[in-house]
Order: structure tokens, then C-alpha cells, then sequence
């Protein structure tokens, strides 16, 4: 004896939120149900467990026939299979892009490719995450990554107008996109205690500011790529540390307006030099595509571990890199004033953000 | 006569890809009408196809554009094989046919093939040239209006309801035709649609024809069915109410001078003022002083006599000599009464079935009700030889029909209404069944005189013709007239309508609880809808009998034979289930009762719905007892008192969730505020019934008429137990299966329609009667239990119009379809509502009949005056709140009063160029909205509802019929998710092309809606399945009532604002 068929179908389409997150998080329909009883909706409203099955399959089979217009959000306003709300299918799609910090931190810089996926596994092992959000989760990255990379315009805009996203929402995918782009190594060690949002923020501040886009909305190629002439002009940088005059002559600049306004001025003092030469030869290197990748670690070998092991506070690092931007200026023989200042606004955000004390 | 179809192809959206290579799609459309066919060019290597062809014009004659439906093929153009055809449409553009319905079908629709299901979406434009024909001797009947509804259509009154329409055609299944083994699924599921398709079209024109003839305009409560006969055939069959009806809006301007109207109103207006004085006619008035109650010892209220092929549950056949509703009443009748049942009757019996598939009635239509008339026939199917001729169909029905006929005569009625057919059939074998409910009707609706609503505000004389003689004779007293909706006891459809000393079945009788002054039975069982006037105590509650009995296995006549045998047991057991849920309810009536009987191969399922309430004028039901035969030991009596607790507690568990106080019996109703009228209207009703002497005969025999269920029976162990394993609902839940559930009121506008179905598989194939029982009422709890879970977010609310279908589709297989809506309501209202009946049953009324309500504000000057007057007038007699009750009824009409104004206003501007006019400019802009909309992103929301109403809002137009057929089949189950993903798939697209269909014609909900077929076939093994489903509604637009509210701020702009209301985005 057994119920062979089983399919409850609204005009308009029921969907609970609590099961759709189960879904979405990969639990299939037994252990969904499971959680659900411990949840003690049982009690709460007189249903028995075999009420609670057949409606998590019915779900499940809902979702499931959703799927394929989640992939297009777009589609789900004009389709006709389903009526859903408005509100009801603003939810679906956020829940549906949605997805797990932890996940995101393991995939992110990483080709989103077949061989990424198959080590889903592995990242699914690593994080606790079902390995079939993993896959989802995965997915929806690589999509929204083909659709926009096609794309001409603003970055943030198209994900939000292709896949009807939240702001924030479409700006941290904008970042996933940027960095899978840019492969940008994020998986180091010395890495780890960086969250997704520490690189969704510098992400961010490299589209604005680093890409062709930033400078020229007009342009017709998008906010993908960094600005190639930009990062050619950086080695112009390099007279900052190749030059020796030009190098003291900006310590003692900085040194005098630090002077007496931090507890670590002493350690300032000792590591300017090294730490101005890390910075340039950073902007220097950014023309190579490895060197690219490898920016966020330079970032923090080469400048933020030296002042952390300094016990530099957020605001003594805050200083220090206003008045090292702002003294640049003053130098007289350098000309490349421009150039600089696009690349150390980014660069300071990016330290302040990085920063952890 | 010709008409002209044109058809425009717009546009393609979401194609499938059709060549692999270029993932893309050389889409073109073929336009198919007849034999006519027309295609578009190309569209290259696109998923989006722009086509935009020109307008491709078929003429054809009226009466294939009945028949047939517009087919429009979208293909894949390829240059070295065969077209791949990408799925279909078939658009019924008979709504266009029907000036007051839709004028162009522009839209999305949904491309759908039989295999893969919806593939895309086409936009087209349809528009109709109809040339009118005169010829009376023409095949079409264009223009004749078809409802699915069962009452009379919202924005119509019915000028005249001309009885019962019927019709069937026949012709071979192509699915069993020989040409089936050779051609492709696709094919065959193609060829069978298409031809239920065309039967559908000549069905409604030949039922059209008919309605042309009686007089009529329109069908009310059109029930179409399908009996998929196999390899005898294919039967389409259709019954339905033939009625004139007449759009309220457009009468505004007409007012007196409508010809229809002329006679009656004429005679009407003179009383109005003078009448109203006289006040509430006697049902209204408190009881004379009864000293006694009536009642006697419960006694089973049925027996049972049957012939092989038929059974009646509700009523003995026991033939009655010369027993007629004449002269039955007539035997004591006085003569006025007995000339107008008289009349009445020979107007009905000149008819061959008085017949009305309507469910709910204006007020006064019904004057008594006598109870469920029931019929069956098991019959063996033989080949349909000449389909243009089927006789033995006709004559199966005919059989039926006459048994309907005879049962309700021997009820003391002279009609049936709620009357509705249906069929079971497996392998040859054909279980045909007709049920209704046996009434007495007030005469006046039956000939010329109108069914007008007016009736209800200005009380007059009424006259009624019969032939060429007219007599006239004060009904206003004796049947609801006026105001007497509004007064509190609505009892009167609850008085016996046969003769009390000569009971056609054991039944006990007392004086009517509400009036006290004639007899009614103790419990009444009906298939209507509970009428508005009615009154009730508490609410009412979802009760069913669910029944399975097991059947050997046999061939042709023995079968046939061991069935009829089965069904008069069925029947009786299932009339005692619902009888003893109704009792452990505390409840006294049940409405909506429709009783199914399902045949397989190896059993027999019934399954009878009702929705119990308790009518005020009927006795309180008497428990239920328990009672062991064998004096046995001390245990079993333990386990009978036990029991008997049990029984006890839940009824009175029972009688508190569904608010089932009524008020102990008050002897003396302190002062009657209107003795006058009643004294004299008393007059008639003491002479013609015979109610006050008898009552006196007859003393109580106290209130212990208690239902006595011997334990010792293994039968009544078992109803003991279904008795106790009915779930309850959850609180904040109730459930019913009329329209709306009585004793709830405040309706929110959010509705959820669904549709669920369930198939069992009873592995186990030695399974007693007992142990089939329960697994089937498991089955429909289980269900029950789904819903009420699924919609806990709707709470409070109610599950309306729970309508459940039963089939063995295979042998140990059982199938569970239900369709309903579930409804929320506001709590804070419900609490007071008990004590607002009368305020409810006046905005109800005034609600219904708002615009008719205009014309006779229009023609007092004082607009005021007659009304609250005599509404206050009516609820005197409502303790408590009759005074905010006053305040309301004083503002709504005020609002009426408004409303009245703007749309005589609206009217001058607006008909001349909507109505008069050719329909076109409607069109024009509608085509325009529609263009904005599929450039636009979202999808126009389409209401469904099973109801003839959307709560909170009003509907403005009825745009036609919806009628759709479609098969389903795949050849991948599981892939498709097994038979789960299967039919939820296939559900959810026949939603959305019922509502993309409704929404091409401009409307913005279906009501009325129902799935008449799911028939659900499968085979895991070959990995396939098949499905058919036929769904039918009425499309319409409706407009929120805040929205109506809001155009008359802005009375210029009435009509478009409520057509823009109507887009409902």
C-alpha cells in the first residue's frame, strides 16, 4: 500500500521559504523533512510526518521546475507556468544567487572551470557545505560570469538588470566575476584571515577605479579588465625608489608630518623605505598578468605583515599612507601626479580594508 | 451566413531550440480554420520570432465557427527533412461570437505539444466579423450565451428561466481506431483534442439552438462532460439552465420600458408605496403560541425499495397512488393556493423534465424543498453503430431523467434543482447517475413573469400567467418577497412540501423552529447551495462518507448485474455514515450533497460530500446512543460506555468549533412588533396548510430522539469507528463544499485556488471491505490534512467548494482528484457575526442587486425613504446590533445612491460607442494595452476560483466560456520526474493556459472553475504515461470593489477606469 502519485498544484504557486532555503542548501527531501520535525512545526500545526513529506516533495518538484527560470531570472516575470508574486519571485532569485561566504572564499580567484567543479567535493568536505549548493552555488557564478563577460557597460548594472539581483547582492557577484577574471590568488596561507567581503570591498574599489570603465563610461569594453594603459603607466612609479634623492627627499616629507602624531613613528622611520619600495614595485609589476594574480599577497607580505609585526594600529597605518600619497605631490621633480593618485586611492582602501589588527 | 475570422501572428517568445547545431530555431506558423490554411514566413535563427504577418482572413459560415476552433501550428523550418512541429494552439473563438462577451483574443498564448508540453509562447490577435443571421431556420445559434456558473450570472438578471437543455453527441474515439496503430502518439493525442474540440463546439450549438427555440438567450450552469466509452465510442454530453437574461448595466437607460418587463412592472409600481406599510409578511412575524414541541423517537429515516437498475437514497419509491405535489397540498390546500401550485405545476409539467442545474436562486425562487432525489442505471456499453443518431444514449438518459421525475413527485414537488449527471464507466460496464433536489418553486419565476430582483424592494401584487388565464393573487405573503430576506427566520424553503399525513418516506416532522407554524423534517438533506436567506446557527463544516466495497471480477451482464446489486447497499450505507457524522456534528442539514459512485474492476467506491450546517428551523438532532444487544459482561459494557463518552464528548467538542449553540427553545417570543399583517396573511396559510390543528395532535414525546447504533453489528463497529477517525480541522480552518461556507461573512480578497490529486496503490489485493474502508477515508483525511497544512499561511480561512472526484483507474489503484479555493476571512468580524445574520442576508441582497437596486431608487424621488424604513423595519427583529446594521444599510444605499448617479451618467456617453457601436474601439484599445503589456516584463495575475464570485470584488463582464481539453503523454517518466513530476507539470500548464487563454480575451479571473477529467494512465514499466484533463470556468473581469469605490470619485472616467481595473496587473 502505497501513495503512487502525489501533486497538490496552486493557482498561484505556494512556495515556503524555510523549505526553499533547505533546498537550496542540498538536503534532499528526507533529511529537509527531518529538519523540518525537529523544527517543530509538527506541533505547531497538527501535521503528522507523512503530511510533512508529501508536502517537501511537492516542493521540491516545484523548485525544481523552477530551476531552469532561475538560471534566466528575467524569465520568471514573463513566463506563464508559474504565477508567482512579485515579492514572492524577488525572493526566489536573491535566495536562489545567494550563497555561502565560506564557499565563495574557497572558489574565489579560482577559473571557474570543469576542473574547479570537480574539486567541489573537496571545497564541500572543507566547508560543510552540501556539495549540491556547492554545485549551485558554483553555477550560478560561471553564469553569471558567461553572461556578463559578453557584456558592454557597467559591470555592477548588467548583473543587476540580467539576473535581477539586490544591489549589494549584484556587487559581490560583480566581484566574484572580477576576480575569476583576474584570477587573483586569494587561496594563500597568509591570505586566510581575509573574509569574502574584505576582497568584495577591494574588488569594488579596483572596478571604480582600475578599469577601462572607471575612466570612461563611454567605452565600449567593460569593467572586467583592469586598464592596460594604466598599469603600463604605473612603472613611470618607479622613479619613487629608483631615484635616491627623490626617495629621502619624500621620508623626510612624510617624517616630518608624522612627526609626533603616532606611538610608532620610530618603526616609520626604519621601514619607509622598504615599505615605499614594496608599494611602487607592486604598481610596477601590475603590467604582468602573474603579477596581477599575486597582488593581494604582495599586499600583505610586503606591506601589512611588516607594519602588523610593528603593531601598527589602523589608524597609524591610515596616517601613514595619507601623508606617503599626499607628500608625493609636493616633490617637485615628479610629474606623474595622475597616475599616482589613482593608484594609491586604491591601494589605501585596499591596506585599510586588508588591515586587521 | 458567413462570418469573417482574421488572424494576426505577432510574435514568438522562449521557442525551444530546434537545431541543435546553432542552438536557435526557424520558426513559422501555420494558420489552420477548416479546411483553410495559411502560413507566415520564416523567421530565421531566432528563439524570439518576430513575424508580424498580415491579417489572415478566413469567411466562413456561422456555423463551423461554432464548431470549430482556430488551430494555430508553430513549425521549424528544415530545408532537407520534415517540419518539426514545435506544439500548438487551439483558440475556441466562440467567445467573439457573442456581441456582450469579448471582441478580439489578443495575447501570449502558451504553444503546447502533447509530448513535450508547453514549448513557448505565441502572440497572436484574433477578431471576429459576424454578419447577423435571421434565418430561422439556421444551424448556428451565435450570440447564445453559456455559463458555467450555477445562479444566475452576477451582472444579469434573468428576465425568464426557460427550464432544462440537454444534449449529447457521439462519435468514435480516435484513440481506438485502427489508423492508431500505425501513426505516432503525438497524432493520436492530436486527433482525439482536436475532435473533442470539434464535439465541444457542435455540443454548445446544437444546446444553443435548443435555447433559441425555447425563447432563451443564454445557459446557465452548462455542465459538459465526457465519457471516454473506449472502444464504443466517445460521448460528449452537456446539460444545462436555458434562460433569458439580461445585462443589468445596459438597463439603467432602458429602466421601465423594457419589453420584457413592461407588463409586470407596470402593475408593480402603483403598490410600492402603499404596500410597504403593511410590513413583514408572515414568516417573519414571532410565533403564534406553541404551547408544544413536537417530536418523536428517531426511527431510521429511510427505506429502501429499488429496482435493479436504480437506487434513491434519500427517499422510499414506495409508489404512492395519485400522489402529486396537487394533491397532496390540495387536499386541505385552500383554493387560492392550490390554483397556484396548480398552475405552477402544469407550467413545469408541460415541460418534459423540470430540471434547473442551477445551485443558488434569488430569493423566492424556491418555496419548499423536499429533499435528494437520486437515480441510477448500470449499463452495459454496446457499440454506437450510428453516431449521428445515438439513441441509446438518449434513452439511457431519458430512462434516468423520468426516475428523477417520478422521485420528486413522490416528494410532493413538481421540480428538481441542483440537478446534475455523471457517469463511471470501466471496461463495458457504465454506472450512469442523476441527482438533484426535489422542490417546489414559486410560480412566478416559471412563466412570464420576470425574475426580477426588483420584487425584493417594492413588495406588489403579483402577477402570474398561465396560457391565456392570469390570475391574480397576493404570493408577497406567502412566498419571500419584499423584505423578508431581511427579517430573521429565512425558513420557508425548510416547510415540508409534501403532505405530512401521507409521508412519502418514515421521517418525523415538528412545527418549523423559526416560524412555528408548519411542519418541517428533521433533517433535510440538499445538492443546492444553501440559499441567502436561509438562517443558520454557528457555522457549517465539510462532511463526507467514504465507502469502498470489494467485488468479484466478472464479465458483461453477470457484472453488470453483481453491481446493481452492490449499489442500493452502498448507497444506504453511505446516507448512514453522513447521517451520523452529521449527528456527532450536532448539525441538521446538509447542502451541496453530491454522492459518487466509482466502478473498478474489483470494487466499488462512494464517496458522498455535503456541507452540514444547522438550520434554525429545524429540531436540534438528538445524539447519538450506543447500544450492545448481547447483555454481556462487565468489559464490554465498559467499552460501550467507553465508547459512548467518546461519542459524547466529540459531539459536544464538535458543537463548539462550529459555533452550533442554538437558543434553547424559548417558549413565548415577547411582543410582535407587526401583528397586523401577520393576522391577515395568516388567513391563507391556516387554511391552506394544516399545520396549527395537527400540531396540537401530535404532542412531544420529549427531545430524546436519540440515534440508536447497535454495537453488535460488525457494520456498526465499523461506522463507530469512521465516526471517530475524522480528523479535525485546525483551528482557524473550516472547510465546505457549497460556494461559500455559511456563517462566515468577511471575506478578504485573498484567495488560493489548487488542485491536488493522489493515487493509492493497494499492494495488498486480499483486503477486506473493513480494511478497503479505512484505507480510502485515510486516503481523503490524509488529504484534507495536506491542505490544511499547505495553507496555514491563509489562516483564518476556509476551504470553499472542496470538490473531491474518485476513480479507479486501474485495478488496485485509486485516484483522488480535488479542486477547490481557499478563502481567508477577518477574524475580529466572525465573533460578532452571530448576532448579524439579518444585517448580512441585507447587504448580501443589496450587494447582489446593487444595480437593480438603481432602478428603483430612480424611480422614488425620495430615495431614503422606502428603503432603510422598511430594512430597519426587517431587523427589528434582530436583537443588538440592528441599529449599526441601520447605519450601514442607510450608508450603503447612499453609496448605491451615489454609484446610480455616476453610471447613468457614464452610461449616455459610454453605450453608444461601446455597446452600439461596432465593438472595435474596445478592441483597438485593448490590443493596445496588450501590446504595452508583452513589452513590459510581467504576466497580467489571473484569478481561478471554483465560486461564482471573487470576494471583494465585482464582476463587471463575462467574457465567455472556457472550455479546454488537453492530453499529455511522455514516453520518459522518469526522467520527467516520475509520475509525480508528470502530472504536477502537466497541472501547472493547463493553469497557465487557462489563464493565459482568459487573459487573450481581456479578463482578469476565471470563476466557475472546475476540472471535470483528470483521467491518468500509466505504465512505469515502459516508462510512459498519459493523461487527459478537461477543464471548464467562465472568464470574466472583475474590478476590486475599493477601485469601484475609487471611479466614482472620477464619474467621467467609469468605463475605462473599470476596464483598466479589469487588466489587474
Amino acid at each position: 500500500m502505497s501513495v503512487e502519485l502525489d501533486v497538490f498544484v496552486g493557482n498561484t504557486t505556494i512556495m515556503d521559504k524555510e523549505v526553499y532555503q533547505l533546498w537550496l542548501n542540498g538536503y534532499t527531501v528526507n533529511d529537509a523533512v527531518k529538519v523540518r520535525i525537529e523544527g517543530g512545526i509538527m506541533e505547531e500545526c497538527e501535521a503528522s510526518a507523512e503530511v510533512l513529506l508529501s508536502d517537501t516533495m511537492d516542493q521540491y518538484r516545484t523548485f525544481q521546475m523552477c530551476e531552469r527560470l532561475l538560471h534566466h531570472p528575467a524569465k520568471l516575470a514573463n513566463q506563464l507556468l508559474f504565477q508567482i508574486p512579485p515579492d514572492r519571485q524577488a525572493m526566489l532569485i536573491e535566495r536562489y544567487y545567494a550563497f555561502d561566504d565560506a564557499f565563495v572564499r574557497e572558489v574565489l580567484g579560482k577559473k571557474l572551470s570543469k576542473g574547479t567543479k570537480k574539486d567541489l567535493d573537496d571545497v564541500s568536505a572543507k566547508t560543510g557545505i552540501m556539495l549540491k549548493s556547492c554545485r549551485r552555488q558554483f553555477d550560478n557564478f560561471k553564469r553569471v560570469f558567461k553572461v556578463v563577460e559578453e557584456l558592454k557597460g557597467p559591470l555592477v548594472e548588467n548583473i543587476r538588470q540580467h539576473f535581477l539581483l539586490p544591489d549589494q547582492l549584484a556587487r559581490d557577484y560583480a566581484a566574484i566575476v572580477f576576480f575569476a577574471n583576474n584570477r587573483f590568488e586569494t587561496g594563500k596561507k597568509k591570505l586566510q584571515y581575509l573574509t569574502f567581503h574584505d576582497f568584495a570591498f577591494c574588488a569594488g574599489q579596483l572596478i571604480n577605479h582600475w578599469t577601462v570603465g572607471a575612466v570612461d563610461n563611454m567605452m565600449d569594453d567593460m569593467d572586467v579588465d583592469l586598464d592596460k594603459e594604466f598599469l603600463q603607466d604605473l612603472k613611470d612609479l618607479k622613479i619613487l625608489i629608483t631615484d635616491k634623492d627623490l626617495l629621502d627627499q619624500h621620508k623626510s616629507l612624510v617624517c616630518t608630518a608624522l612627526r609626533g602624531k603616532t606611538n610608532v613613528f620610530n618603526e616609520m622611520e626604519a621601514n619607509f623605505k622598504n615599505l615605499s619600495r614594496s608599494l611602487v614595485n607592486i604598481a610596477a609589476k601590475l603590467i604582468n598578468a602573474k603579477d596581477v594574480r599575486d597582488f593581494f599577497i604582495d599586499l600583505v607580505e610586503k606591506f601589512i605583515e611588516p607594519c602588523r609585526s610593528d603593531k601598527w594600529t589602523s589608524i597609524d597605518v591610515n596616517l601613514y599612507l595619507i601623508h606617503y600619497t599626499n607628500s608625493v605631490h609636493i616633490l617637485d621633480t615628479f610629474k606623474h601626479h595622475g597616475v599616482w593618485n589613482r593608484y594609491m586611492g586604491v591601494i589605501k582602501s585596499c591596506i585599510l580594508r586588508m588591515y586587521h589588527e | 451566413m458567413p462570418g469573417k475570422l482574421k488572424a494576426k501572428i505577432v510574435a514568438g517568445r522562449h521557442l525551444p531550440v530546434m537545431d541543435r547545431a546553432s542552438d536557435l530555431t526557424d520558426a513559422f506558423v501555420e494558420v489552420k480554420f477548416g479546411n483553410t490554411t495559411f502560413k507566415t514566413d520564416v523567421y530565421p535563427k531566432s528563439l524570439n520570432p518576430q513575424w508580424n504577418s498580415e491579417w489572415f482572413k478566413f469567411e466562413v459560415d456561422d456555423k463551423d465557427l461554432q464548431d470549430e476552433p482556430l488551430q494555430i501550428t508553430v513549425l521549424d523550418h528544415d530545408i532537407y527533412s520534415a517540419n518539426d512541429a514545435i506544439g500548438k494552439v487551439y483558440i475556441d473563438i466562440d467567445p467573439l461570437l457573442c456581441s456582450e462577451a469579448a471582441t478580439v483574443i489578443s495575447g501570449w498564448l502558451p504553444i503546447y505539444d502533447t509530448i513535450h508540453g508547453i514549448r513557448g509562447e505565441i502572440n497572436v490577435l484574433v477578431k471576429v466579423d459576424l454578419f447577423n443571421d435571421l434565418n430561422r431556420f439556421r444551424q448556428s445559434s451565435c450570440g447564445v450565451k453559456f455559463f458555467c456558473t450555477t445562479s444566475i450570472p452576477r451582472c444579469y438578471r434573468a428576465v425568464m428561466v426557460h427550464g432544462f437543455v440537454e444534449e449529447l453527441v457521439v462519435n468514435e474515439d480516435p484513440e481506438y481506431q485502427w489508423i492508431d496503430r500505425i501513426r505516432t502518439p503525438r497524432a493520436s493525442n492530436e486527433a482525439r483534442q482536436r475532435l473533442i474540440f470539434l464535439m465541444s463546439g457542435e455540443l454548445q450549438r446544437k444546446i444553443g439552438l435548443k435555447v433559441l427555440e425555447m425563447g432563451g438567450n443564454a445557459v446557465v450552469g452548462y455542465l459538459q462532460c465526457f465519457d471516454l466509452e473506449g472502444e464504443t465510442g466517445l460521448v460528449v454530453r452537456a446539460i444545462g439552465t436555458a434562460c433569458t437574461l439580461e445585462k443589468i448595466s445596459t438597463l439603467t437607460s432602458a429602466s421601465t420600458t423594457h419589453p420584457s418587463n413592461s407588463s409586470p412592472s407596470k402593475d408593480m409600481k402603483e403598490p410600492i408605496f402603499g404596500e410597504e406599510a403593511p410590513g413583514n409578511p408572515l414568516f417573519s412575524g414571532p410565533p403564534t403560541p406553541l404551547r408544544v414541541q413536537t417530536f418523536s423517537s428517531f426511527s431510521p429515516s429511510k427505506s429502501y425499495s429499488r429496482q435493479s437498475s436504480s437506487s434513491d437514497t434519500e427517499l422510499s419509491l414506495t409508489p404512492k397512488t395519485g400522489m402529486g405535489s396537487g394533491g397532496s397540498a390540495g387536499k386541505d390546500a385552500g383554493p387560492l393556493k392550490a390554483l397556484m401550485r396548480q398552475q405552477t405545476q402544469s407550467a413545469l409539467e408541460q415541460r418534459e423534465y423540470p430540471f434547473f442545474t442551477l445551485t443558488s436562486f434569488p430569493p423566492g425562487f424556491l418555496l419548499h424543498v423536499g429533499g435528494v432525489v437520486n437515480a441510477r442505471s448500470v449499463k452495459l456499453l454496446d457499440r454506437i453503430h450510428n453516431p449521428d443518431e445515438p439513441e441509446t444514449r438518449d434513452a439511457w438518459w431519458e430512462e434516468i431523467r423520468q426516475e428523477i421525475k417520478c422521485h420528486a413527485k413522490a416528494l410532493g414537488c413538481h421540480a428538481v434543482v441542483g440537478y446534475s449527471e455523471s457517469t463511471s464507466i470501466c471496461e463495458e460496464v457504465c454506472i450512469l447517475s442523476a441527482s438533484g433536489t426535489a422542490v417546489i418553486l414559486g410560480s412566478r419565476f416559471m412563466q412570464d413573469g420576470p425574475l426580477d430582483t426588483d420584487h425584493r424592494l417594492s413588495r406588489q401584487p403579483l402577477v402570474f400567467s398561465t396560457g391565456a388565464e392570469r390570475v391574480e393573487g397576493d404570493m408577497g405573503s406567502s412566498i419571500s418577497l419584499g423584505f423578508e430576506e431581511v427579517a430573521p427566520p429565512g425558513c420557508g424553503f425548510c416547510h415540508i412540501p409534501y403532505d405530512e399525513l401521507n409521508i412519502p418516506f418514515p421521517a418525523q416532522l415538528t412545527n418549523c423552529y423559526c416560524c412555528r407554524r408548519y411542519k418541517v423534517p428533521d433533517v433535510l438533506f440538499t445538492t443546492i447551495d444553501l440559499p441567502t436567506e436561509a438562517n443558520i446557527t454557528g457555522k457549517g463544516c465539510l462532511i463526507q462518507a467514504r465507502l469502498c466495497r470489494t467485488k468479484k471480477k466478472a464479465q458483461g451482464e453477470g457484472n453488470a448485474t453483481a453491481i446493481s446489486n452492490l449499489l442500493p447497499f452502498l448507497e444506504y450505507e453511505l446516507h448512514t455514515q453522513l447521517m451520523n457524522k452529521l449527528k456527532l456534528r450536532g448539525m441538521n442539514a446538509l447542502f451541496g450533497l453530491r454522492i459518487q459512485i466509482s466502478v473498478g474492476e474489483t470494487m466499488l467506491l462512494g464517496l458522498a460530500s455535503a456541507t452540514g450546517v444547522y438550520l434554525t428551523a429545524l429540531p436540534s438532532p438528538g445524539g447519538i446512543q450506543i447500544a450492545g444487544k448481547t447483555p454481556s459482561d462487565i468489559t464490554y459494557e465498559q467499552h460501550i460506555s467507553n465508547m459512548q463518552k467518546k461519542i459524547n464528548d466529540t459531539i459536544a467538542k464538535n458543537k463548539e468549533i462550529y459555533e452550533v449553540n442554538p437558543p434553547e427553545f424559548v417558549e413565548e417570543v415577547i411582543g410582535s412588533p407587526i401583528p397586523e399583517p401577520r393576522q391577515r396573511s395568516r388567513l391563507f396559510r391556516s387554511q391552506s396548510e394544516s399545520s396549527d390543528d395537527v400540531s396540537e395532535l401530535d404532542l412531544s414525546y420529549g427531545k430524546k430522539d436519540a440515534f440508536v447504533l447497535e454495537i453488535d453489528d460488525t457494520d456498526a463497529v465499523e461506522d463507530i469507528h469512521a465516526l471517530l477517525t475524522d480528523f479535525p480541522t485546525p483551528p482557524g480552518f473550516y472547510s465546505c463544499n457549497t460556494e461559500i461556507m455559511p456563517g462566515i461573512q468577511n471575506w478578504t480578497s485573498a484567495i488560493q485556488m489548487f488542485t491536488s490529486v493522489r493515487v493509492f496503490r493497494l499492494n495488498n489485493a486480499n483486503l477486506t471491505n473493513q480494511g478497503l474502508n479505512k484505507i480510502f477515508s485515510e486516503l481523503c483525511e490524509n488529504l484534507l490534512k495536506s491542505f490544511y497544512f499547505k495553507l496555514r499561511s491563509m489562516v483564518p480561512c476556509c476551504l470553499c467548494h472542496l470538490n473531491f472526484t474518485v476513480a479507479i483507474p486501474e485495478d488496485e489503484l485509486i485516484q483522488v482528484a480535488v479542486t477547490a479555493v481557499a478563502m481567508s476571512f477577518d477574524k475580529e468580524q466572525t465573533l460578532e457575526n452571530g448576532r448579524q445574520s439579518g444585517d448580512k442576508t441585507l447587504i448580501k441582497a443589496i450587494t447582489e442587486n446593487d444595480e437593480q437596486l438603481q432602478f428603483s431608487l430612480e424611480l422614488n424621488a425620495e430615495l431614503s425613504s422606502p428603503n432603510p424604513l422598511s430594512s430597519t423595519k426587517g431587523l427589528s427583529d434582530v436583537s443588538g446590533s440592528h441599529l449599526s446594521a441601520r447605519d450601514r444599510c442607510s450608508s450603503w444605499i447612499e453609496q448605491l445612491r451615489l454609484k446610480a448617479h455616476i453610471i447613468r451618467r457614464g452610461s449616455v456617453k459610454t453605450t453608444s460607442s461601446l455597446e452600439k457601436a461596432s465593438p472595435l474601439p474596445e478592441g483597438r484599445s485593448r490590443s493596445l494595452r496588450r501590446n504595452r503589456s508583452y513589452s513590459g516584463s510581467s504576466v497580467a495575475v489571473v484569478k481561478m476560483t471554483p465560486l461564482s464570485l471573487l470576494p471583494g470584488a465585482k464582476i463587471i463582464k463575462y467574457l465567455g466560456i472556457i472550455n479546454m481539453f488537453f492530453i499529455r503523454e511522455t514516453t520518459s517518466l522518469r526522467e520527467e520526474g516520475g509520475v509525480s513530476g508528470f502530472l504536477h507539470t502537466f497541472i501547472a500548464e493547463v493553469f497557465a493556459m487557462v489563464r493565459a487563454h482568459v487573459a487573450a480575451l481581456g479578463g482578469n479571473a476565471v470563476v466557475s472553475y472546475s476540472m471535470k477529467e483528470c483521467v491518468f494512465m500509466e505504465n512505469p514499466n515502459k516508462n510512459q504515461a498519459q493523461c487527459l484533463i478537461n477543464v471548464s470556468g467562465d472568464a470574466v473581469i472583475f474590478v476590486r470593489e475599493s477601485e469601484l469605490e475609487a471611479t466614482s470619485v472620477q464619474p467621467q472616467s467609469a468605463t475605462t477606469q473599470t476596464s483598466n481595473g479589469g487588466e489587474g496587473t
